[in-house]
């Protein structure tokens, strides 16, 4: 029986999800189009911040964009 | 199952279907309803599995990144490190569904830092850097699969990964996983017989979610372990030690052999009414050698009439040191692992930076649909708690406490075709 709620209610879920109307409609999201609506607007920009950033600081992690290499002292 | 692609309504009601029909053959034989309960559950867990990674949703439209080529001049100054060198990223579509990028990075280092002039010498190296991606689209589904090296006269590394993304809910959800895998090569300037390996793997998980037509979250979590020969062989530790004119000598630093961190990011955009956006970030970081950090950060981007966008922006960052961190060891090999890396220290830093970006549609060539010039400054200072400035010489443990600022440019073209 936990099995059939589990199956019915992910299920259920889903094709809630995939046939009810999205909140924000295709046409309101003029917006995001917009080259200002990002995290990080230039790749190459972002990767070398992140870069700095890694290589002077203990943390590393969840950045905004994946940095990579060593660089370090 | 409205909503549904019909090959997959069959697909799944057929299935559905036949397990639900053999199971009245459950009655008859003990041994065949063992075996489909068996099934069953499979199949469910299979159904779930899938629904969960949202295999049967509908498939709707992912969006390959623009064709674009990045010439980057970068430079960065402070604490008696220069670091320049160009950047240069390319990106082209293949066909519809494909695109591949190639990034190749140098960082020329000149370096007489507070750890190099006390307990070393100065030095130059160039770092380089180089990678290659494909980013492939299936309806919905993003995948990425990229490859990196990164060559210095001593140290040398590779990293390849995967990533997949999938859009959800009418394309208001975005979640990604993403896997890589790390080999790094570490040498010794003069030493050719020291040769390490440290061998690291990055496990990432990501949501971002349109919230309404003006705002956009983000939540991004990465577990990221490390083994093999995770310190620098050149640094040193220093210890107290009254036989020595300064009251104190170094012995080498000797780091655990592994290292595991988490760290979770919450980002948040929201475009202003008047064509500007507005967007905040927090990071929470913790790993097993005790470091506990926090990334605070703010930005401002406003566009200047059609041509120029400002960008403004400030950041916090704050961590714990590790625990076998000391700025002064109280005799030699007091513990079983030693460090005075300053990442590895108490400290704090914060950035203020500003970016001017200039937008031009040049008629020729013709295959240039637009182009952009940025400069971006930012400004970085770091306090130090626990790392002492031993360029003042005095009792050992009472030097004051070391700080410093640094100041980054980078320049860059950019092209979209």
């Amino acid at each position: 029986m936990k099995y059939k709620i589990l199956f019915v209610a992910i299920i259920g879920l889903q094709l809630t999800a995939c046939s009810a109307e999205p909140w924000v409609k295709p046409y309101e999201r003029a917006h995001f189009a917009d080259p200002i609506m990002s995290f990080s607007r230039d790749p190459v920009a972002a990767a070398y911040t992140n870069h700095v950033y890694q290589a002077r600081e203990g943390a590393r992690g969840a950045e905004s964009s994946q940095g990579g290499g060593c660089g370090c002292n | 199952m409205p909503g549904v692609p019909k090959a997959v309504r069959v697909a799944v009601v057929g299935v559905t279907d036949r397990a639900l029909n053999k199971s009245s053959l459950c009655y008859r034989n003990r041994c065949i309803k063992q075996r489909l309960i068996t099934r069953r559950i499979l199949f469910r867990i299979l159904v779930i599995t899938l629904s969960t990674l949202g295999v049967l949703v509908p498939l709707l439209a992912a969006v390959l990144p623009e064709d674009r080529a990045d010439v980057l001049y970068h430079s960065y100054d402070g604490g008696g490190i220069e670091v320049t060198g160009p950047s240069i990223l390319w990106r082209k579509m293949i066909g519809k569904y494909n695109s591949v990028m190639a990034n190749y990075y140098i960082d020329a280092i000149s370096s007489a830092s507070i750890d190099v002039i006390t307990s070393a010498s100065p030095y130059s190296e160039h770092r380089t850097e180089k990678s290659v991606g494909l980013t492939s689209i299936n309806e919905a589904t993003t995948m990425n699969l990229a490859y990196t090296t990164s060559s210095e006269n001593d140290y040398d590394a590779q990293s390849a990964h995967i990533g997949f993304s999938h859009d959800l809910f009418g394309d208001l959800t975005t979640v990604s996983l993403g896997y890589s895998r790390g080999w790094d090569e570490v040498g010794k300037s003069g030493d050719p017989t020291f040769a390490e390996d440290a061998d690291r793997q990055n496990y990432r998980l990501g949501f971002s979610q349109i919230l309404t037509k003006n705002s956009l979250i983000g939540l991004d979590f990465e577990t990221i372990t490390d083994e093999g020969f995770l310190n620098n062989p050149y640094r040193s530790v220093r210890y107290l030690d009254a036989t020595s004119a300064l009251g104190y000598s170094y012995e080498p630093e000797v780091y655990p052999r592994t290292r595991t961190s988490n760290a979770v990011a919450i980002r948040a955009l929201y475009y202003l009414p008047y064509r500007a956006a507005i967007r905040g970030e927090y990071r929470l970081y913790t790993d097993t050698w005790d470091i506990n950090a926090q990334t605070f950060g703010l930005g401002y981007t406003h566009p200047l009439e059609k041509d120029w966008i400002l960008d403004f922006r400030y950041r916090y960052y704050t961590q714990t040191h590790a625990d076998f961190y000391s700025d002064l060891f109280p005799f030699q090999q007091s513990q079983n692992f030693l460090a005075r890396d300053k990442e590895l220290s108490s400290f704090n830093d914060q950035t203020i930076g500003i970016g001017i970006s200039y937008e031009f549609s040049p008629q020729n060539p013709t295959f240039i649909d637009k182009g952009s010039l940025s400069l971006n400054y930012d400004h970085i200072r770091f306090d130090y708690d626990d790392f002492r400035d031993l360029t003042v010489v005095t009792a050992p443990g009472q030097e004051p406490a070391y700080s410093f600022s640094a100041d980054t440019v980078q320049f860059f073209l950019s092209i979209w075709y």
